[in-house]
């Protein structure tokens, strides 16, 4: 693909969805969307997580292949098979993860793969001279020579944008840009969108932070399961209304009936004051027969707690107990010993024996159980996984490879892997995270037995809609603290995502390094 | 037990299933090893006779002790790069003892030599998060060099008739085959169980499949692949003893550690077990070092020049990996 540099005025584009829509092996994700994103703008795209924001994204950015309906760019009809093709019509995606070579310059990022050069020789000078006049242009601020590596992550995202310029891109997509920036990072970053869109380009900006998104924008998109609800001028949009229209389902009978929890059972869990890498003093206890949800948007720190508490990350300060009994910091034995379990957010990164049987899989975490003197007794595994899966109600060889299983089942299998002996509190993470519809439903059951049966669960979900249907009360974090506490009729969707969406930035009392 | 039934035959459905479900990388190699055997037993008349197959297991015992403890790092998710100059060490160090204060003594010398190099091993390349491969590269260099502070330059000759005791060690026949043979294959049969029997052995194959996911479920993987390293460490000194034991001295290059190392890792690599962790077994490490021994056996009995054995070693060892790394990626 030939890559121009750009040294005139951007060409202004013009991008327009007709109609589009997108599955999932069956699961639509979006449907019939219709949107015209003006030149020159910044237009925002709100909603809740999986609202598929980031699907009609990567649409544009060409990641991914609509099912239905029409992409034009300038009125003429557009596929991209590929985010090449996207960029080579001038759209570039400025991702959350930064693909930057630390170890060059910051030139030198920016004009990698495009350096000027003569036999095979960069051209220094005429480099330098290039990004000069590029760095004007925008008015963004870099030292050419400066190590990449060595810059705090809102410049490395300028270095990301100026490559994408450099390569003639005049539509940024940039998904949820400030998420991982402190306050006065976010402010810079907010003046070089300011910028591109002064210099004539587009910015299509995904965004958690409502404040931002209406300070930001000019046009604002709000989806809601995969539809647009409306498009309008950010001038005519509230925080408040925003809110309203990303929220309005109505909890369907996909949750299991909710039993008042018991008023007055023990304590299982006390956290007081903990600090941890990613929470900032969170206290909170958790009762036998409880359900209790931690709410809040990705990245604010939810399952940061839940590894704090369970000791796969050592926290600083603070202190957790079983039942009374505290547990040592930074040790998951520990907690086990308690009678604490994590399933884990991330079936495939953090849960799973991908190459190995199911059985083993259910197995793992409790193997003295079904071992003597260190001896697995083969046949009491297999009749005790035979009961565990019939819980569980995973049918099929228990001898397969647990990765040929559905997300739904393997979500199972860990559940298994949670019930081999008695707990006394569960905490889920993302426990409905790539699950059918009717696996879900089996694993709500699931999980309000177990409450039934006594056990404290602690289910952490970016589903507000699931957290609300589950638990008997519901934390709701940001920031790496809990903002709010909701109960009885206060816990809505409505306050949840009020409290999750308030204030612009979370300003930490010790600022995150931003180095590492 | 029906246990050891491979899990696709079931799961899959028609011939397409069926194909994509075989685990070529597990077969790959006892079909070449079954041919190879044949092909040599009617090639050579000298081949399948008891003679060549007893000596031919005599002079691979040790390459099999230490290769069987290293398919345990591999699978734990390491590698150990200084096997070869561990059991240097050991060889010198046993030596050493045995001139000097006794056939026990040496033994013991040695065995505490290859744990305490295996406990560091696995020390550095767990806690201290170095990689293993350069923590045990580093580590071969150092254990090279202690071993010369220990040998001296002498030649450590244990010919007299004085050190029976400890050759008898290797040398004695128990039906038919020499000690060395049924150390090797005691040890053997005992990795295979642990690994595939016992509590630690899931974990093994857990903190090699899934360090974090072990993590999370309670498992303590440090632990775990410290573990592996010190046996590894144990097994390089048993072969290091066995080997002077058998030969009644110890080696004169330092050159034979690198021969050793890369030996072992290529028969377990031939053999199936993945170098990404996770994977492997022990009896395909034992065909798979068995397999390079055959070769140089028949190229040894049928005149081939020498010169060739090297190129046929790296021809297998890169149609090994290459099968191992195809495999995974369509597993994607």
């Amino acid at each position: 693909m030939p890559v121009e540099i750009v040294d005139a005025d951007p060409a202004q584009l013009r991008v327009e969805l007709r109609g589009i829509g997108k599955h999932f092996g069956g699961t639509p994700v979006l449907s019939d969307i219709d949107l015209v994103i003006e030149p020159g703008s910044v237009h925002g795209l709100v909603g809740e997580n999986g609202a598929g924001k980031s699907t009609l994204s990567k649409i544009i950015a060409g990641l991914l292949v609509a099912n239905e309906g029409t992409l034009l760019i300038d009125g003429k009809e557009v596929s991209f098979r590929s985010p090449r093709e996207a960029l080579g019509h001038g759209i570039a995606t400025i991702a959350q993860e930064l693909a930057l070579v630390p170890a060059l310059t910051v030139a030198e990022n920016v004009f990698l793969g495009t350096e000027p050069r003569r036999a095979g020789f960069v051209r220094r000078r005429r480099l330098r001279a290039r990004f000069l006049a590029l760095a004007r242009e925008t008015g963004f601020e870099l030292d050419p020579d400066a190590v990449v590596g060595g810059l705090r992550t809102a410049d490395q995202q300028k270095v990301e944008i100026l490559r994408a310029l450099a390569r003639g891109a005049s539509f940024i997509i940039m998904d949820e840009p400030t998420a991982a920036l402190s306050g006065h990072d976010a402010e810079r970053l907010h003046g070089v969108v300011r910028q591109l869109a002064d210099s004539g380009r587009t910015v299509l900006l995904i965004s958690h932070f409502l404040s931002e998104v209406l300070d930001l924008c000019d046009t604002v998109t709000i989806l809601r399961d995969g539809r647009l609800i409306r498009t309008a001028p950010a001038a005519e949009e509230t925080e408040a209304t925003l809110i309203e229209g990303m929220l309005g389902r109505s909890l369907g009978s996909v949750f299991p009936d909710k039993s008042p929890a018991e008023p007055d059972t023990d304590e299982v869990l006390r956290v007081a004051d903990l600090v941890a890498p990613g929470v900032n003093g969170v206290s909170f206890t958790v009762r036998a027969g409880e359900i209790v949800g931690l709410a809040g948007l990705i990245g604010a720190g939810r399952s940061e707690i839940a590894h704090a508490i369970y000791g796969a990350a050592r926290r600083s300060s603070g202190s957790v107990e079983m039942a009374g009994a505290s547990t040592s910091r930074g040790s998951i034995a520990s907690a086990q010993r308690g009678g604490m379990f994590l399933i884990p957010e991330s079936r495939k990164e953090q849960g799973l024996l991908p190459q190995r049987a199911v059985r083993e899989n259910v197995t793992l975490s409790d193997l003295a159980r079904i071992a003597r003197l260190s001896w697995v007794r083969r046949r009491a595994e297999r009749g005790h996984v035979r009961d565990m899966l019939e819980r569980v109600t995973v049918q099929g060889d228990a001898r397969r490879t647990v990765s040929s299983l559905s997300g739904g089942n393997q979500q199972k299998v860990l559940f298994a892997r949670a019930l081999q002996r008695p707990r006394r509190l569960l905490i889920a993470d993302e426990p409905t995270r790539g699950v059918d519809v009717g696996s879900r439903r089996a694993i709500y059951d699931l999980i309000s037995a177990r409450a039934k049966e006594g056990i404290g669960v602690l289910v952490i979900s970016s589903d507000v809609e699931e957290v609300i249907g589950l638990a008997h009360r519901v934390l709701v974090v940001r920031g790496g603290r809990i903002v709010d506490e909701l109960t009885g009729d206060r816990m809505t969707e409505q306050n949840v995502l009020h409290a999750a969406f308030t204030e612009a930035i979370p300003v930490h009392p010790t600022p995150p390094s931003e180095d590492a | 037990m029906t246990d050891n039934t491979p899990a696709f035959e079931r799961s899959a459905t028609g011939f397409a299933g069926l194909w994509r479900g075989v685990p070529w990388s597990s077969l790959a190699i006892v079909g070449p090893f079954v041919l190879l055997f044949a092909v040599l037993s009617i090639a050579s008349p000298s081949f399948l006779t008891p003679l060549n197959l007893t000596n031919l297991l005599d002079r691979q015992s040790g390459i099999l002790i230490i290769a069987a403890a290293s398919t345990l790092v591999l699978i734990a998710g390491g590698i150990d790069l200084s096997v070869g100059a561990t059991y240097m060490l050991a060889s010198v160090v046993c030596a050493h003892f045995v001139l000097t204060s006794g056939t026990w003594v040496g033994v013991i010398a040695a065995l505490a030599a290859g744990l305490i190099i295996g406990l560091l091993n696995g020390v550095i390349s767990t806690y201290l998060r170095v990689s293993p491969l350069i923590a045990t590269l580093a580590m071969s260099f150092i254990i090279s060099g202690a071993t010369m502070l220990v040998q001296q330059g002498r030649l450590l000759n244990l010919t007299s008739a004085d050190y029976d005791d400890f050759k008898a060690i290797a040398q004695t026949r128990f039906i038919g085959l020499p000690a060395s043979v049924w150390i090797a294959v005691i040890v053997i049969v005992v990795l295979a169980v642990v690994l595939a029997r016992t509590t630690g052995g899931r974990y093994i194959y857990a903190a090699g499949g899934n360090a974090e996911a072990a993590r999370l479920a309670g498992i303590r993987v440090n632990l775990t692949q410290i573990a592996t390293f010190a046996v590894t460490g144990v097994a390089a000194a048993i072969a290091g003893i066995l080997d002077t034991a058998r030969t009644s001295g110890v080696p004169t290059t330092s050159a034979v550690a690198t021969t050793i190392t890369f030996t072992v890792l290529a028969g377990i690599v031939v053999g199936g077990t993945s170098i990404f962790g996770g994977e492997g077994a022990v009896w395909r490490t034992v065909i798979g070092v068995l397999f390079i021994a055959l070769i140089y056996n028949g190229f040894n009995l049928l005149r081939i020049d020498p010169l060739f054995q090297q190129i046929a070693l790296g021809t297998i060892l890169l149609v090994a990996v290459g099968v191992d790394a195809w495999s995974r990626a369509r597993k994607r």
